[in-house]
C-alpha cells in the first residue's frame, strides 16, 4: 500500500517536472525585449513543448480521421470528397441514365444535356470523378407541380450513390410556405449542393457551389447578349433606383420590401410593390396596400429596368429573387438587399465590383449610399456586369459549366484558375488553367500585367502534297517565312499521304524546320498545341500560300498589338439569308470581312490549346471529315472569346483568289463541293455556339505610308506596294 | 500554468498521511516544483511588463498603473461561440452608422490587470510586446476614436495572442466584465496561436459570445467566412533581420522548419534523395556552441546556415503544418522572397478574403507532398519569378509588422460594413507601382451601334466664314448628329442665327467665358452622343467618306482616338529627351485632334482628371492641347491611337503662312518640350508606337470605285 502510494506520488511530481519543462516552454511569452532571447523561443510552435505532443499524432491518421467528423453540414472537400477518383482520369463527369416514366422538367433536362454536351462529359461511370443525378432535384417546393416524390428512396436505390459521394446535386427551390427551410426533402449524404438562394449559414464553403435562380425560359444555350450598347456620359440614366415587384405584407423575409415606400420619392428612386397576388390579399392586405397597387400600375418593369442606374434586388420569400439576372443583363447595377444571401458563384465571382451589396437594416440609407458612388465606378461595374453575364450567366449551359469548372478548379488546386482569371475578361470558362497557370502564357492579360508577348512568332505550314519540285510553292514559302527577322522557328505539319520526305530534301534555313507528321493526317492537327512550338504567336499557313517576308512582318507588327484576334490577309464575311433564313458564306470582294482566313493568318498559340480542348468532339470530326471549315471554325472560336472581328492587313497579290486555276491539284479550293460545305459548316458552327459570334469589321490595317506619292526608300515596308 | 496548476493542488492533500522522512522529501520535491512554476511565471511577466510600460502610450498610463481588477469566481463565462455568425446576425451595423468617409471607428479599452479572487493574474504573459504594437498602431491610425459611444469595433487590451499563456476560463470571465461587452457584439479578438494540445484546435478555445476573431490557424471548420479575419502569425525574426541583397537561388526547393512530423521529414528525404541538390533539406542544429541563437540557424549533416537569409537563396521554400495550421515560418519565406509551398489541408490562408494567394504560393494538399517536386517543376518560369516578386510585395503589406497586421485586419471588417467604397482586387493585389497598370472604366469590347451617330465640336475664334464652310462640309456626313460650335471669343458675337448654313442636323453655338483651348474638350451637355469629333475650324479638306470611314473606324476602337495626321514622338539621345516628330514615318504615337474622333467620356478626363497642372499649361501656352490628349488617353487605356485614311496634314488655302503653325521652328521646339514636360507629369511615357493605320477594306484595290463603300478617300 505504501509503496504503491509512494509510486503514485512519485508519478505525480514526475508528471508535474515533465508538465512543467513543457508548458514552461509554451509559457514563453510572445517577446521579449533582447533580440537573442526572442529568436529562442518565439511564437512558433518548434521549441520543445510543441514537439511533445506532436510526435504522437500521425498526420495520415488525422487525415483519415476528418473524414469520419465533418459530415452533413460541415462537409468539406477534405472530409466528403473522394479525391481519388479524379486522379486516374481528370475531372470527368456522369450522369445518370434517364429512367422512363420518371417527368423532368425542361430546366433540368436543360442542365442535364449542357453537361453531356461538354468537354467533362463521359458516359463512362468507372471513369467519372463526379455524378449527377437523373433525378430532378430543381424544384422541393412540395406546393410545386414539379416536386419529386419519394426521392429518398430512389436515390438510395441508386447502386452508385455511394452515400452521396462526388455527387451534385442541382437547386433551385427549397421548402415552402410559410417557413421557407433549405431542405431539400430528402437526405442528401455527403452530395455537393449546387443550390439557388443559398443562405450563408447554410452554405458550405468551398464545398457548396450558390447557383443564380434562372427561369424556365432561360435559354439553354448560346445566350441574350448584354444591353449595354452606349456608354453614355455623364453616365446617370433617368431614374437612379428602380424596383417593381410583389409584397408579402406577413411571414418570412416580408419587411424588406414592406419598408420600400420609405424611400420611395416617385421621381429617381421609383420602388414600387404591389399587395395583388395569391388568392387571399385582400385578408392580408394593409393601409398601404391600395395606394401602393395605384401606383405600380403607373409604370412599365422594363422601361424601367432599362432606363435606371441602379436596380434594387431585394430578398424575397427565398433569398435570391429572378430580379438579379434580369438587372445583370440590363446593366442596371444591382444593389443587393438580401441579408445572408451567399451571392451566385461567389467563390470565384467579386462581387463588389458589378454590384452594391447593401444591408436590409440600412434601408433608409441605400439612396444616399448609390448616389455617393463615383460616375467612373458607375460605368466600371456597369461594364463588369456586362461582363459577368456573358460569361457566366445567359445560358443554362454556363451556369453549369461555371458550377463543374468550379469544382474543378478544387480537385486540380494547383492548376486552378487565379481570381483575375474569373474577374476579367474573358472570363473563366475560356481560361483554361491546364494549358498554364501563368497570366502572360495567355493572349488576354498582357495589358493587365504590364508585359508583352514574346517578340516572335512559330509559322507552322501545313503540306498536303508530295514534295516533287524544288520550285513548288510550298519550298518558296518556306524561304520566305524563315527570312522574317520575327520568325523563331517552323513547323511543318506533314498531312500527305506519302511518307515523310528525307531531311536535305527541305530548303535550308536560318531557323530551325520541324516536320511533324499529322496525327492521322486529319486537318484538325494543324492546329494542335504542339510543344515544340516556343513563342506566343503562331503564323498558321497553307502550302499554297504566296506571301512575302514583308508582309509577314508587317502582319507580326500588327499582331503585337492586337494579341488576342486573328491578324492576317484574305477575309471572307458572313451574312445573314433572309430566304434561306439561314446564316451564308461569301468569299466575294465586300467592304466589310468577319473571317481572315487561317491559311495565312496569326494568331496566339492559346487558341490551338483551345481549339482542341474547348471544342467539342462532333464539330473537330466534321471538320475532319470534309477536310474543309477549319479556318472558319477557328474563327468562329476567337470571335466568340474576344467578342471581337479580325484583323486582315494589306497583301501584295490577292490570295488565293488569284491561286484558284492554277496548277496545284491538291488545292481544295478548286472543289465545287467546298463552297456548299462552307455554307453548312457556317450553320453547324452557329447551331452549336447558340449564336453568332461573328463580328464584322469594315477596315483593313496598312503600313502607315502604304500607297502614299512619297518617296518609296521612305517606305519601310515597300516590298508590299511591288507588284 | 492552468493544467499544470491543478496538479500541484492535488499533491498536498496526499501529503498529511505521510510518514515525516517522506513528508519532509515531498514537501521539498514540491517547492521546488511550485518555486520553478512560479519563478517561470515571475521571470515571464514581470521584466516584460515593466518593458512595455515605457512602449505603451495608449492613454499615457503605464502597465503599473492599470488599475486591478478582482474577477469574483462566480462572474459569468461568456458562451462559446457561435458557429453561425455572421456579420448580419452577430455585427450590429448601426453602431457603424452612415459616414461620407466610410470608416470604421475603433474604439480600445483602457488597460486593466486582471487577477482571479487569489490575485494571480489570468494570462502568464500580461501585455506582450506584439500585443502593445498592434493597439498602439491602431490608436494612431485614423480608425481610432477615444469616445466609447461613438464607436464601431471594441478591441479588448486583453491579450489573447497566444493561448497557451492563458487561463481559459479567467479569461473569459474578464471580456465579460468590459464595460460594453454585450455579448460580444462589435468586438474583436486578435489570436495568432489558437489551441494547445493535445489537440490544437484552429481557433482560440476561450468563449468569447459574438466576438469576431482575428485569428491565425483558423481551419475552414471554424472560420467563420465574412465574420472572423484569417490573420498571419507573427514572425518576430522579421522585426530583426536585415536580409542582404537578392541572393542567387541555387536550391529550387528549401524546407527550413524544425517542427515537422517525422512521416513528413522521412517524406522529403526521399524527395532529397530522387532529386539531389536541387533540394536543400535543412533541420535544427544539434551541437551549436553557447551563445549561439538557435533560431537562426539551421543544418544539414553538420554544416550550419544562416536563418532566414538562406530562405533567399531557394526558388520554392516549403511551409508544412505543423501541430497548428498557422506557421511563422510563412512570414519568414515571403519576407525572403521565396514562394511558399503551403502544405496544411484546411488551412484558411491570411487575409484569403482579400489576397490572391494564387499569385504568390503553392497550395499543395499534404497527402500530394510526395509529387511536390513534379509539380513545382510544371510551373512555368516566368511565373515562378512573378510569384517571388509577389510574395516579397505580401509581406511588405501585411506581414511585416504587427501594425501591418492589425490595420490589414481592420480594413477587411471596413471593406465589409462599407462594401461599395471597398478596396478593389488590384488594390490589394497589385504591387504599387511596379509596372504601369492600364484600368479603364471602358474596357467592354463593345462595338457601339451607328446610330445615333456622332456629335462634331468645332472651336472658333472668328474665321467664320472658313467656319461656315467647315459645317457646310460635315454636314453632309450621314452619321453627324449634330453640330456644336464652341465660340471663344468674348469680343464678338456668333453671327446672327439667320446668316448660319442651312443643315440637316441640330446646330448649337455655346459661348465661352475665356478663349482657352480646353474649352474644346469640356463634356458639354450638348454633346449627347458618345461619340464626339472634334474639329478645327479650318478643316475642309477632308471628304465625307473620310470623315463617315473615321467614325466606322471609330465604332471598332471605341477606347482610342481615332484621328487623321498622325504624330510621333522619339527619344533624342543625343539631348536625352523627348522630340516631337511631324515628318512622314512609318511610324504613329498621336493623332492631331484638329480631326479626331473619340469618346465623351475623355472629355471629361480631360477636364477633371488631368494629371498635374497640364490643363492650365496648355491653356497658358495656348499648344499641344492634342499632345495633352493623347497621353491622357494612352496613359487610362495603354493602347496606340488609330491613324485613319492617308491624310497626313490639314491645310487650308486662306492660311498665311504665319497660320501654318506647324512648319514654324519654334513650334516645333514648343512642342517637344510638351511632350517632356507631360511625359514628366504623368511619370511614364504613356505613348505607344504602331506602324499600321486603317483605311477601307478594298481602298486602292483593282475593284470598282462605285462598288466601295468609302470610294472618295482622299490623299495625302
Amino acid at each position: 500500500m505504501q509503496a504503491k502510494k509512494r509510486y503514485l506520488t512519485l508519478f505525480s511530481a514526475g508528471a508535474c517536472l515533465i508538465l512543467l519543462f513543457c508548458f514552461g516552454g509554451i509559457q514563453v511569452p510572445l517577446s521579449r525585449k533582447g533580440p537573442s532571447r526572442r529568436d529562442d523561443r518565439s511564437l512558433t510552435g518548434y521549441h520543445p513543448g510543441a514537439r511533445c505532443h506532436n510526435e504522437h499524432i500521425s498526420p495520415r491518421q488525422k487525415r483519415d480521421a476528418i473524414s469520419g467528423v465533418y459530415t452533413g453540414k460541415r462537409c468539406r472537400m477534405e472530409s466528403c470528397f473522394d479525391f481519388s477518383l479524379c486522379q486516374r482520369n481528370g475531372f470527368k463527369v456522369y450522369v445518370y441514365p434517364q429512367q422512363k416514366g420518371e417527368k423532368m422538367s425542361e430546366s433540368y433536362q436543360n442542365i442535364l444535356s449542357s453537361i453531356e454536351g461538354s468537354m467533362l462529359y463521359t458516359p463512362d461511370p468507372g471513369q467519372a470523378c463526379l455524378f449527377v443525378l437523373s433525378l430532378d432535384t430543381l424544384d422541393r417546393d412540395q406546393l410545386s407541380p414539379q416536386y419529386v416524390h419519394n426521392l429518398k428512396a430512389k436515390v438510395q436505390s441508386l447502386h452508385l450513390w455511394n452515400g452521396g459521394k462526388n455527387h451534385i446535386i442541382f437547386n433551385l427551390y427549397s421548402g415552402t410556405w410559410p417557413d421557407y427551410t433549405e431542405d431539400l426533402g430528402f437526405d442528401i449524404g455527403l452530395a455537393m449542393l449546387a443550390k439557388a438562394s443559398i443562405s450563408t449559414e447554410n452554405f458550405r464553403p468551398n464545398f457548396d457551389v450558390s447557383i443564380p435562380l434562372f427561369s424556365k425560359d432561360h435559354p439553354r444555350t448560346g445566350g441574350e447578349r448584354g444591353y449595354l450598347k452606349h456608354n453614355t456620359i455623364p453616365p446617370y440614366r433617368k431614374y437612379m433606383l428602380v424596383f417593381k415587384g410583389k409584397r408579402y405584407l406577413t411571414g418570412i423575409g416580408s419587411d424588406t420590401r414592406n419598408a420600400l415606400y420609405h424611400v420611395h420619392n416617385s421621381e429617381d428612386v421609383v420602388l414600387l410593390t404591389t399587395c395583388k397576388h395569391g388568392k387571399d390579399w385582400q385578408k392580408h392586405k394593409d393601409a398601404r396596400c391600395d395606394k401602393d397597387n395605384a401606383e405600380y400600375d403607373k409604370y412599365d418593369y422594363r422601361e424601367m429596368l432599362y432606363n435606371s442606374t441602379f436596380c434594387l434586388v431585394p430578398r424575397g420569400r427565398r433569398l435570391g429573387s429572378f430580379r438579379f439576372l434580369e438587372a445583370l443583363q440590363a446593366a442596371c447595377v444591382p444593389v443587393m438587399l438580401s441579408n445572408g444571401w451567399e451571392l451566385p458563384f461567389s467563390e470565384i465571382i467579386d462581387w463588389n465590383t458589378a454590384a452594391v451589396i447593401g444591408d436590409e437594416r440600412l434601408l433608409l440609407q441605400i439612396p444616399s449610399t448609390v448616389r455617393s458612388i463615383h460616375q467612373d465606378k458607375i460605368l466600371s461595374l456597369r461594364h463588369q456586369t456586362q461582363f459577368l453575364w456573358e460569361a457566366y450567366f445567359n445560358s443554362v449551359e454556363k451556369i453549369v459549366l461555371t458550377t463543374l469548372e468550379i469544382i474543378q478548379d478544387r480537385v486540380l488546386q494547383h492548376t486552378s484558375r487565379s481570381n483575375l482569371m474569373w474577374n476579367s475578361l474573358p472570363g473563366g470558362l475560356f481560361t483554361l488553367p491546364q494549358y498554364s497557370t501563368y497570366l502572360g502564357d495567355f493572349p488576354f492579360y498582357y495589358a493587365k500585367l504590364g508585359v508583352k508577348p514574346y517578340t516572335k512568332f512559330t509559322a507552322i505550314v501545313h503540306v498536303v502534297s508530295p514534295l516533287v519540285s524544288q520550285s513548288q510553292p510550298v519550298m518558296k514559302l518556306l524561304v520566305v517565312v524563315a527570312k522574317s527577322q520575327y520568325c523563331a522557328q517552323v513547323i511543318v505539319v506533314w498531312n500527305c499521304d506519302k511518307p515523310l520526305p528525307a531531311k536535305h530534301r527541305w530548303p535550308v534555313t536560318s531557323v530551325p524546320v520541324i516536320v511533324i507528321e499529322g496525327e492521322s493526317k486529319v486537318i484538325s492537327s494543324r492546329f494542335l498545341p504542339y510543344d515544340t512550338i516556343p513563342t506566343d504567336a503562331v503564323l498558321s499557313l497553307d502550302e499554297d500560300t504566296v506571301l512575302s517576308t514583308t508582309e509577314v512582318d508587317f502582319a507580326f507588327t500588327v499582331w503585337q498589338s492586337f494579341p488576342d484576334r486573328i491578324v492576317g490577309y484574305p477575309a471572307r464575311s458572313h451574312f445573314w439569308d433572309s430566304n434561306k433564313e439561314r446564316w451564308g458564306y461569301t468569299s466575294k470582294w465586300t467592304n466589310e470581312y468577319s473571317m481572315v482566313l487561317t491559311g495565312a493568318a496569326i494568331y496566339h498559340k492559346y487558341y490551338h490549346y483551345l481549339y482542341t480542348t474547348y471544342l467539342p468532339a462532333s464539330l473537330k470530326t466534321m471538320v475532319d471529315q470534309m477536310s474543309n471549315c477549319e479556318d472558319i471554325l477557328m474563327n468562329f472560336l476567337v470571335s466568340s472569346v474576344s467578342k471581337l472581328p479580325p484583323i486582315k492587313v494589306t497583301q501584295k497579290k490577292q490570295y488565293k483568289e488569284t491561286m484558284m486555276g492554277q496548277s496545284s491539284r491538291a488545292s481544295r479550293w478548286a472543289d465545287p463541293d467546298h463552297f456548299a460545305q462552307r455554307q453548312t459548316c457556317m450553320n453547324k458552327f452557329a447551331s452549336w455556339f447558340g449564336t453568332m459570334p461573328l463580328v464584322h469589321s469594315q477596315m483593313r490595317l496598312d503600313p502607315v505610308l502604304f500607297k502614299d506619292q512619297v518617296s518609296i526608300l521612305r517606305k519601310k515596308y515597300r516590298d508590299i506596294e511591288r507588284l | 500554468m492552468y493544467a499544470s496548476g491543478k496538479y500541484s493542488s492535488r499533491g498536498p492533500a496526499l501529503i498529511p498521511r505521510m510518514k515525516t522522512k517522506h513528508r519532509i522529501y515531498y514537501i521539498t520535491l514540491f517547492s521546488v516544483v511550485l518555486l520553478g512554476l512560479i519563478a517561470t511565471g515571475m521571470f515571464q511577466f514581470w521584466p516584460h511588463s515593466i518593458e512595455s510600460a515605457a512602449d505603451w502610450t495608449l492613454d499615457k498610463r503605464s502597465v503599473h498603473d492599470a488599475p486591478l481588477v478582482r474577477l469574483p469566481v462566480s462572474s459569468p463565462i461568456p458562451e462559446r461561440g457561435d458557429l453561425s455568425c455572421r456579420m448580419h446576425t452577430c455585427f450590429d451595423v448601426y453602431r457603424c452608422g452612415y459616414n461620407p468617409k466610410n470608416r470604421i471607428k475603433v474604439y480600445i479599452y483602457p488597460l486593466q490587470k486582471f487577477v482571479d479572487e487569489l490575485g494571480v493574474p489570468i494570462s502568464s504573459t500580461g501585455l506582450s510586446r506584439e500585443y502593445n504594437d498592434l493597439l498602439s498602431a491602431i490608436s494612431d491610425s485614423n480608425f481610432y476614436t477615444d469616445d466609447v459611444t461613438r464607436a464601431c469595433l471594441f478591441i479588448p487590451s486583453i491579450d489573447v495572442l497566444n493561448q497557451n499563456s492563458l487561463r481559459i476560463r479567467e479569461t473569459a470571465q474578464a471580456l465579460t466584465m468590459l464595460p460594453r461587452w454585450d455579448k460580444g457584439m462589435n468586438h474583436l479578438l486578435f489570436n495568432m496561436l489558437p489551441g494547445g494540445p493535445p489537440d490544437y484546435n484552429t481557433a482560440l478555445d476561450v468563449p468569447r459570445d459574438r466576438a469576431l476573431l482575428a485569428g491565425g490557424g483558423f481551419s475552414t471548420w471554424t472560420y467563420r467566412q465574412g465574420y472572423d479575419v484569417s490573420i498571419p502569425v507573427y514572425s518576430p525574426l522579421s522585426a530583426d533581420v536585415e536580409l542582404p541583397e537578392r541572393q542567387p537561388r541555387h536550391y529550387f526547393i528549401l524546407s527550413s522548419q524544425t517542427a515537422i512530423h517525422r512521416e513528413y521529414r522521412a517524406e522529403l528525404e526521399r524527395l532529397k534523395e530522387e532529386n539531389g541538390e536541387a533540394l536543400l533539406l535543412l533541420d535544427k542544429c544539434s551541437n551549436l556552441s553557447q551563445g549561439v541563437a538557435s533560431a537562426r540557424k539551421r543544418c544539414y549533416k553538420g554544416q550550419v546556415y544562416d536563418y532566414p537569409q538562406i530562405l533567399q537563396e531557394s526558388s520554392f521554400c516549403v511551409v508544412l503544418r505543423g501541430a497548428r495550421l498557422g506557421q511563422a515560418a510563412l512570414s519568414d519565406v515571403l519576407q525572403a522572397g521565396c514562394v511558399p509551398v503551403i502544405l496544411a489541408d484546411s488551412y484558411i490562408l491570411p487575409f484569403s478574403e482579400v489576397l490572391d494567394w494564387k499569385r504568390a504560393s503553392v497550395v499543395i494538399p499534404e497527402e500530394k507532398l510526395s509529387e511536390m517536386y513534379t509539380i513545382l517543376k510544371s510551373i512555368p518560369h516566368r511565373q515562378v519569378e512573378e510569384m517571388q516578386r509577389q510574395a516579397r510585395w505580401f509581406w511588405e503589406a501585411y506581414f511585416s509588422s504587427m501594425k501591418a497586421i492589425g490595420l490589414t485586419t481592420l480594413q477587411i471588417i471596413n471593406d465589409r460594413i462599407y462594401p461599395y467604397a471597398a478596396r478593389t482586387y488590384e488594390q490589394w493585389n497589385n504591387p504599387p507601382l511596379a509596372v504601369k497598370i492600364v484600368n479603364s472604366p471602358l474596357f467592354l469590347p463593345l462595338i457601339p451601334p451607328r446610330a445615333p451617330g456622332f456629335t462634331a465640336v468645332v472651336l472658333t475664334y472668328d474665321r467664320v466664314e472658313s467656319l461656315f464652310r467647315v459645317i457646310t462640309e460635315i454636314s453632309k456626313v450621314p452619321s453627324l448628329a449634330k453640330l456644336l460650335v464652341v465660340w471663344n471669343n468674348q469680343n464678338k458675337s456668333p453671327p446672327e442665327e439667320s446668316l448660319w448654313p442651312k443643315i440637316g442636323v441640330p446646330l448649337k453655338v455655346v459661348r465661352t467665358k475665356e478663349n482657352k483651348l480646353s474649352n474644346r474638350f469640356f463634356p458639354y451637355d450638348e454633346i449627347e452622343t458618345e461619340a464626339v469629333l472634334a474639329i478645327d475650324d479650318d478643316i475642309i479638306m477632308l471628304t465625307s467618306d473620310e470623315l463617315q470611314f473615321g467614325y466606322e473606324v471609330w465604332r471598332e476602337f471605341p477606347d482610342r482616338l481615332v484621328g487623321y495626321p498622325g504624330r510621333l514622338h522619339l527619344w533624342d539621345h543625343e539631348m536625352g529627351k523627348w522630340k516631337y516628330e511631324s515628318e512622314w514615318t512609318n511610324e504613329v504615337s498621336m493623332v492631331l485632334t484638329g480631326a479626331a474622333f473619340y469618346h465623351k467620356y475623355f472629355n471629361y478626363l480631360y477636364t477633371y482628371k488631368m494629371p498635374g497642372d497640364i490643363k492650365n499649361w496648355v491653356d497658358a501656352h495656348m499648344n499641344c492641347e492634342d499632345i495633352a490628349m493623347n497621353f491622357l488617353v494612352a496613359n487610362i487605356t495603354g493602347k496606340a491611337p488609330i491613324k485613319v485614311t492617308p491624310r497626313k496634314k490639314f491645310k487650308c488655302p486662306e492660311c498665311t503662312a504665319i497660320d501654318g503653325l506647324s512648319l514654324d521652328q519654334t513650334h516645333m521646339v514648343e512642342r517637344s518640350e510638351c511632350i517632356n514636360k507631360f511625359a514628366s507629369v504623368f511619370g511614364t511615357m504613356p505613348l505607344k508606337v504602331v506602324e499600321h493605320r486603317a483605311d477601307p477594306v478594298l481602298y486602292k484595290d483593282d475593284f470598282p470605285e462605285k462598288l466601295k463603300s468609302f470610294p472618295n478617300i482622299g490623299s495625302l
